[in-house]
């Protein structure tokens, strides 16, 4: 692991030191509001995080042909943490500190946002996170645009139990803080409604893991109970591809054992042949497919963009759109790029959202969103067979965690508190 | 003729021309009604369509609901006729669901798709069941008597009793009996047609019958719950004896995917002491080269697709062996007797190697799809063996064999183990050894490209590809002892095997971390590995 990290710090450096010098060139023909992006480029994350670079320098090119923020031009400034968690504080201090960046849009796993979150308390900026993640956090510098297990997790289940009358539970996950948080929120609540122990099953794997002949042929015993059975995956990135495989070459079909995943998106389905996949579901608060003029608007733009119509678009990408719209109408609003008057500003801004809703951001920094069921089609992309009626209000702190329960978080006056303690009426957590 | 009697004839005639056809009319505004109002409503409401069109037994319906299962039933926006759309270029083109009437090509904005969700899919694969039970092609009755086991709806049991008679395929009629004991599980059947089904189900004995007795378990009076609970039991011990089989077998495969990754690296690392940690990037190099192949076959030769592995074996051969002797005349052969400067260098490499194809790929996976002959699996008692998994155990251990054949009975194998064993002697003998270094890394290199193209049919092929598999060949070639093709082959399938005991009890996580530990107190009894190499080059 020693070895590794080095030889990713060794890359990064190199890339950014590039990076930076060009953002240091065009610093000096006029002046410009700074936006900083925070991906990974290289390691194992580029695969997800590298089109997220490309979202946001889409979305301040549009920002730009609309005439830029408060009279100036937006400039993005790009800076490659490398997949490497620690990298990830020490490039989020060069954004602040030396470029001086408004604001962050970065991270994807939960443990790069971790990492970074006392450096933007220490400097006081602002970043947008626009990725599904497990919860029980709210941070005052921090905006929350991916959803929260309320908003992802919980409707899933929901639909699995009521629409495919499912009894028994396989939680098969990556081994790491949001699959291990997600699972135990999940099951929870599944014990509340009276799914009985024998009947729910969790298996972690580490990360890429490649060979699944066991796990699938457990689930596989697993599933033979006489009970129907359903499998809520929470496997990260390109572990996923090779559990599809097996899954598809051992015979089980979506119409058996259901799929239902969190981390699966039109991006990492790009990889797999979906004939076999077909039926299985995912999760997410945004499909590619979802038919409504703002999202053809949209994918149109983005095609034009990065010249490419083959290019998928997927859910956090949604989430930087609707987090750097929030940003943009609250710099608006506030006059000014300054943190404490954006982050004054942005509770209680709406902006519509690319599946026909509003998007407003609440008092605990997540946002409102619509659940949507998707059904994995042969071409690759999502076929929406469940939404709920209306958005969902992202909530930091699950209900369903006796620890947790009690606690909400509100960053307006008079509680200005992310972990406020509803029965002790004082800010600082549970018990 | 008695012109009356003919007269007489005529009516009648007529009056059964009309009463038929009237009836038929009925039938068909039925379905075409049933049709209609298949696109409306929940999936509750469309499913009790579907099974309202199985019902009227037309035989139009089977093409209907197949197309309806597969998604390509899809609604005129402009008269809400519902048609078939089969892709055409850019455009769709359009039949009728019912008639199969050809309406001509559409764009896809002027269609909808029916969707179909798991719920209603079951629901056609069931009706399915029923309208196919009777078909000539006994695959598709096969699949038909399968679907009913899986729903076991009581309504179907005298069609399921009629079908029953009529069959003569074994493998039918015993899927077809399994399915009848389990209907009539379901059924108020008398005592002793339960108990016969009961023991139909328990004789058959895999984990669908398995399911189907647990379930009956809680719902069945108590009379039949001793002779449930005996079947169950006979079922899971046989189960479990299988098991453990499966467990070596998936053992295997597991062991023969590390072989492949490792057997290049025993060559360069085992045989030339050069440690090479870009040996993962020439492996994804490998993996790169089929996807490339794939992507010039499915644009110019689709034809071809289920070839594109035999194709792509030699040309990643060739892309990753250049790619080797590459590397050894222009950065190892400078190192060598310097194995940390070797490390960094090569390591250097394999970020270069890993960004570059990066920016010519793209970060994302690529796809590279499975030949028809790598996809699905078998039946082997209650083992279930995934054709991909079985092909990669019989390549690598092709890949091995031809190795040792190499080394052992060419001439260019005899002046590697010359030089390896003493270079300067070898030398004076007159072998050109910077030429047979170069070609002995250039062949540890290409049988690494090799298995790229194995491992791209069960792992993603994806830049990173690379970097999961360096660990795992290392440790394999240290565990099966440096210097010994044997070892590596030995050392593979135990790792594999140890790997896939361990991984039921302990976890995917626990299982890794116990393996590492093992090795580890390993080597500190026998630090030259499995098969140590015995002699002087050893010492040397």
């Amino acid at each position: 692991m020693g070895m590794k990290l080095s030889r990713r710090t060794v890359l990064a450096t190199a890339l950014a030191g590039s990076l930076c010098l060009a953002a240091g060139i065009s610093d000096a023909q006029e002046e410009t509001i700074k936006v900083g992006v925070l991906h990974s480029l290289s390691g194992t994350m580029a695969i997800s995080e590298t089109t997220l670079k490309d979202t946001m320098l889409f979305l301040i090119d549009e920002q730009n042909k609309k005439g830029g923020l408060l009279g100036k031009k937006l400039e993005a400034v790009v800076v490659d943490p490398a997949s490497d968690w620690p990298l990830f504080a020490e490039k989020a201090r060069e954004l602040i500190a030396a470029n001086k960046v408004a604001a962050v849009f970065g991270c994807w796993t939960s443990v790069s946002r971790k990492s970074v979150l006392p450096v933007f308390e220490e400097l006081n900026s602002i970043l947008f996170y626009p990725v599904q993640y497990e919860g029980e956090e709210s941070q005052r510098n921090v905006f929350y645009t991916g959803a929260a297990p309320n908003q992802q997790a919980i409707p899933a289940v929901d639909y699995l139990m009521n629409e495919e009358g499912v009894e028994r539970w396989v939680l098969a996950g990556t081994d790491y803080v949001y699959p291990r948080t997600t699972n135990k929120i999940l099951e929870q609540y599944l014990k509340d409604k009276g799914v009985a122990a024998e009947d729910i099953m969790i298996n972690y794997t580490p990360f890429s893991h490649s060979d699944w002949q066991t796990i699938v042929s457990d689930i596989k015993a697993f599933g033979s109970a006489g009970k129907k059975t359903a499998v809520v995956s929470t496997i990260n990135g390109d572990a996923n591809v090779p559990f599809y495989k097996e899954l598809a070459n051992q015979g089980i079909s979506a119409e058996d054992i259901p799929v239902v995943a969190f981390s699966v998106g039109e991006e990492e389905l790009a990889g797999i042949d979906t004939e076999p996949l077909v039926g299985h579901l995912a999760a997410w608060n945004y499909f590619q497919s979802v038919d409504t003029p703002q999202n053809g608007e949209f994918i149109d733009k983005w095609h034009a963009f990065i010249g490419d119509d083959k290019r998928v678009t997927n859910d956090p990408m949604e989430a930087h759109v609707i987090g750097f719209n929030l940003w943009v109408q609250a710099v608006e609003k506030a006059g000014t790029t300054d943190t404490d008057a954006v982050i004054d500003a942005i509770v209680g801004l709406e902006t519509p959202n690319l599946t026909g809703g509003i998007a407003k951001m609440l008092p605990n920094h997540h946002i409102t969103k619509p659940v949507l069921i998707g059904e994995i089609q042969d071409d690759g992309q999502f076929e929406v067979v469940w939404e709920t009626e209306e958005t969902v209000p992202g909530d930091a702190w699950s209900d369903f965690l006796p620890e947790s329960k009690m606690i909400e978080a509100d960053w307006t006056a008079p509680i200005n508190c992310g972990n406020y303690n509803t029965e002790t009426k004082t800010c600082g957590g549970g018990s | 003729m008695h012109p009356l009697r003919s007269i007489q004839k005529l009516l009648l005639a007529l009056a059964v021309f009309c009463a038929v056809s009237s009836s038929a009319f009925a039938q068909a505004a039925d379905i075409e009604a049933l049709v209609k109002a298949l696109p409306e409503g929940s999936y509750s409401d469309r499913e009790k369509v579907v099974f309202d069109l199985a019902a009227t037994g037309d035989e139009r319906v089977a093409g209907l609901l197949g197309a309806l299962g597969e998604g390509d039933l899809y609604v005129r926006q402009a008269d809400g006729r519902v048609v078939t759309a089969r892709r055409a270029g850019s455009d769709y083109t359009l039949r009728d669901a019912l008639t199969g009437e050809e309406l001509g090509a559409a764009p896809s904005s002027d269609i909808e798709k029916i969707r179909v969700n798991n719920r209603l899919r079951r629901a056609v694969s069931s009706a399915m069941g029923q309208l196919t039970l009777m078909s000539p092609d006994a695959a598709v009755r096969l699949a038909a008597a399968q679907s009913m086991l899986k729903t076991a709806d009581p309504e179907s049991l005298d069609l399921l009793n009629e079908a029953l008679g009529k069959e003569t395929d074994a493998q039918v009629k015993q899927a077809m009996e399994v399915a009848r004991a389990a209907i009539v599980l379901k059924t108020e059947a008398d005592a002793a047609g339960k108990a016969a089904a009961i023991k139909a189900l328990a004789a058959h004995g895999n984990r669908e019958t398995l399911a189907i007795l647990t379930g009956a378990l809680t719902t069945a009076s108590p009379e039949f719950v001793p002779a449930i609970q005996q079947g169950i039991d006979r079922i899971e011990g046989r189960l479990a004896m299988w098991h453990g089989l499966q467990n070596v077998w998936y053992g295997l495969s597991l062991g023969s995917v590390l072989l492949l990754a490792a057997i290049g690296l025993a060559i360069t690392f085992g045989v030339m002491g050069d440690i090479n940690m870009a040996h993962g990037e020439i492996v994804m190099l490998g993996a790169y080269t089929t996807f490339a192949v794939q992507q010039v076959i499915r644009t110019s030769f689709p034809g071809l697709f289920d070839y594109s592995l035999a194709i792509a074996l030699p040309l990643a051969f060739l892309v990753a062996a250049a790619v080797g002797i590459a590397i050894e005349r222009g950065i190892i052969r400078w190192l060598y007797g310097r194995p940390l400067e070797t490390l960094l260098a090569t390591w250097g490499l394999s970020l270069i190697l890993q960004q570059s194809v990066r920016t010519i790929f793209g970060p994302n996976n690529r796809e590279v799809g499975n030949p028809s002959w790598m996809s699905g699996a078998f039946e082997l008692g209650s083992l279930s063996i995934t054709w991909n998994r079985l092909w990669i155990v019989v390549f690598a251990l092709l890949v091995f064999a031809v190795l040792l054949i190499v080394l052992n009975r060419t001439s260019l194998g005899l002046q590697m183990r010359a030089v390896t064993q003493n270079r300067r002697m070898a030398s004076s003998m007159g072998i050109r050894t910077p030429w047979v270094d170069a070609m002995t890394f250039g062949l540890g290199s290409g049988i690494a490209g090799m298995a790229g193209v194995a491992l791209s049919q069960i792992d993603n092929v994806s830049p990173n590809l690379g970097q999961s598999y360096i660990i795992d060949s290392f440790m394999v070639v240290v565990f099966g002892g440096v210097g010994n093709l044997w070892g590596t082959l030995v050392g593979a399938f135990t790792l594999g095997i140890v790997n896939k005991f361990l991984e039921p009890y302990a976890g995917a996580v626990l299982g890794k971390i116990l393996i590492l530990v093992f090795i580890i107190l390993f080597i500190q009894r026998r630090p030259r590995g499995l098969f140590a190499l015995k002699g002087r080059a050893v010492e040397a």
